[in-house]
């Protein structure tokens, strides 16, 4: 009995799905609608596939040109200099890395604490509610729109506060982009930290409770140590949107192509510099440069979002199977 | 009571009102945007900066009508695109859950998903404006569209995840062909996570402004044509906010107001539609 009601399910759930009991109605060829059905899906499918390889391999392509010239190069020379056709990528590297992680620094305390609240302190109710709507709100507002509000409010409060410092008082820089990105990432690490500190089960929360632990100690030597890899996974996912995030840093970070000097100097994200040049490059090899940069760009961006999000669903497997 | 244990609990009270207090403070810079874009934002707002071309720089007035109607038309691009291919995807992903295919086009989706929006502009401008030979809007949809297409493969996919076997088993009980029962059966009772999986997306690219720098590049004047440039509301906010004129920069609030509000609006819609399929 279990074989043949097996083997009815498998003939009607065939791979490709055809049905082998014919309708009564048979005026419609179903097999022929079935067949492209079936062809149109695979091909939907397969067509996502090669959007991907297309971009990787357009990437490619498009940046040849720079490889070849400068190899590996690209990665050491200091000048970027479209006037002599000499292209370097060094001052945009260390601008995105310093603007990146001055930006993860300053949000890493928030964002942990967001995560805290809303995962173990209010994790029902109407204040919860009201913190999660307002941090949801905050990763809504659209980046340029960061941009502008940080080109008429922060930019002018940094300039103040470089005079006072006796610094160039440039207003825009590398710490007044790392301002408005630290904002613009707090969302994602804190959404993803909440969820993590949500899977820690109740159990061993308890246990330490019925051992007498405060509820601080319960989240410093139970809670953190246990969602730490989940924690550090969100911050991973942020550093992926900081080091992507175009508009609000190409606003806010002065655009110049120099190693800058102190965190409060204009610079350029690699990001940034395919937004300002790209449509200004007239030489096929200032394009094919900020392709490459493009191309370092994906690379860097996919395999960072790539291992936080394998680490994210290990813990979550992993916590899911120890609790049932 | 114990000294020591005094000072436990004095650090666990001290510990939540940190942690109270430094949420709070995320909350300054949201609530001082959001006030800013309102009193800088309404008292531009009016019937005239709605329906309005911009007037040349010096005359007062002059509207936004062009880039509210490229928005639209880029969104509607953009939706056309990547919602019947998204929800196709998605359908073979699920139905074919073991195959090598649907495995690579899952780890695609989480691929495309973490592309920068700026190197899909730089696609965008490779793939249709350098063949085409000009800017246009259909380019700026479709690049759109490529950053809308994960959200809607991921909202399809998981959500057909949820529907339960035995809803297909009865339709094809019944007689139904296969095909009949996903198209009839399955994807009328995912809708509601579909449709919260394109607004999501919707919500996502109507404020992107990177990929259409170099696709539908921005344009003065009304245009309806796919085949021309086009603007778009966050495309001015950027051009008018990095100008130095004064009048530009009232309009650039005025358009950030129109874009929060669109936002807000997509949002609460897509709150909506999650709260009517839970119940």
């Amino acid at each position: 009995m279990e074989r043949i009601f097996f083997k009815f399910n498998k003939e009607i759930f065939s791979k490709r799905g055809d049905l082998k009991i014919a309708p009564l109605n048979n005026t419609y060829n179903w097999n022929l609608r079935q067949r492209i059905f079936n062809i149109v899906i695979f091909s939907m499918g397969i067509f996502i596939i090669i959007i991907l390889a297309g971009i990787l391999i357009t990437l490619f392509y498009g940046s040849f040109p720079a490889l070849k010239k400068f190899g590996l190069n690209f990665f050491i020379n200091k000048e970027w200099d479209p006037v002599f056709n000499k292209f370097g990528s060094l001052p945009v590297l260390i601008g995105t890395l310093l603007t990146s992680f001055i930006a993860l620094f300053i949000s890493i305390f928030f964002s942990l604490s967001i995560s805290i609240l809303l995962g173990e302190y209010f994790k029902k109710g109407g204040f919860s509610n009201f913190i999660k709507t307002s941090v949801e709100l905050l990763a809504a507002v659209p980046s340029v729109i960061y941009g502008f509000w940080g080109l008429f409010v922060i930019v002018p409060l940094i300039r103040t506060l470089e005079i006072k410092l006796t610094l160039p008082s440039y207003g825009v820089g590398i710490f007044t982009a790392s301002l408005i990105l630290a904002i613009m990432i707090i969302p994602y690490a804190a959404s993803i930290g909440r969820e993590m500190i949500e899977l820690v089960p109740s159990d061993i929360k308890e246990a330490a409770y019925a051992l007498g632990a405060t509820r601080y100690e319960v989240i410093k030597k139970v809670i953190l140590p246990y969602s730490k890899s989940g924690i550090i996974a969100g911050v991973f996912l942020a550093l992926g949107r900081a080091l992507g995030e175009t508009m609000a840093v190409t606003m806010l970070i002065g655009n110049s192509n120099f190693i800058p000097k102190t965190i409060f100097h204009p610079c350029n994200t690699m990001a940034s510099v395919i937004a300002n040049e790209f449509t200004e490059a007239t030489t096929e090899i200032y394009t094919s440069s900020l392709i490459e940069i493009g191309l370092i760009l994906f690379f860097v961006t996919v395999i960072i979002n790539l291992i936080g999000k394998y680490i994210i669903k290990k813990f979550t497997i992993e916590t899911r199977r120890e609790n049932g | 009571m114990d000294k020591k244990i005094i000072f436990r609990i004095f650090k666990d009270k001290l510990f939540k009102f940190i942690v109270i207090c430094t949420s709070g403070l995320v909350l300054i810079p949201l609530v001082f945007i959001i006030l800013y874009i309102i009193k800088n934002g309404i008292s531009v707002i009016n019937l005239e900066f709605l329906f309005t071309l911009p007037k040349p720089i010096g005359e007062a007035g002059g509207g936004i009508i062009h880039s509210l109607t490229g928005t639209f038309i880029l969104i509607i691009l953009a939706s056309l695109f990547s919602i019947p291919l998204g929800i196709g995807a998605g359908i073979y992903a699920v139905e074919h859950k073991k195959s090598k295919v649907a495995k690579i086009i899952i780890f695609s989706v989480e691929i495309l998903q973490g592309i920068p929006s700026i190197v899909i502009g730089i696609i965008g401008y490779m793939w249709l404006v350098k063949p085409i030979g000009q800017f246009s809007a259909l380019s700026g949809g479709i690049t759109l569209g490529i950053m809308m297409l994960p959200i809607v493969i991921k909202a399809t996919e998981e959500t057909l995840k949820l529907i339960p076997f035995s809803l297909k088993e009865a339709a094809i009980a019944l007689g139904v062909p296969y095909y009949k029962a996903i198209l009839k059966v399955i994807l009328p009772s995912a809708k509601s996570g579909i449709i919260t999986g394109i607004l999501v997306g919707i919500a996502r690219i109507s404020g992107e402004t990177a990929p259409l720098l170099f696709t539908a590049f921005g344009n003065n004047f009304l245009n309806f044509n796919i085949f021309k440039p086009i603007d778009a509301l966050p495309l001015l906010i950027f051009n008018y906010a990095t100008s130095p004129y004064k009048e530009w920069h009232k309009i650039a609030w005025g358009a950030s107001f129109v874009i929060v509000i669109l936002i807000l609006v997509l949002n609460i819609s897509t709150r909506l539609v999650v709260k009517k399929w839970r119940t």
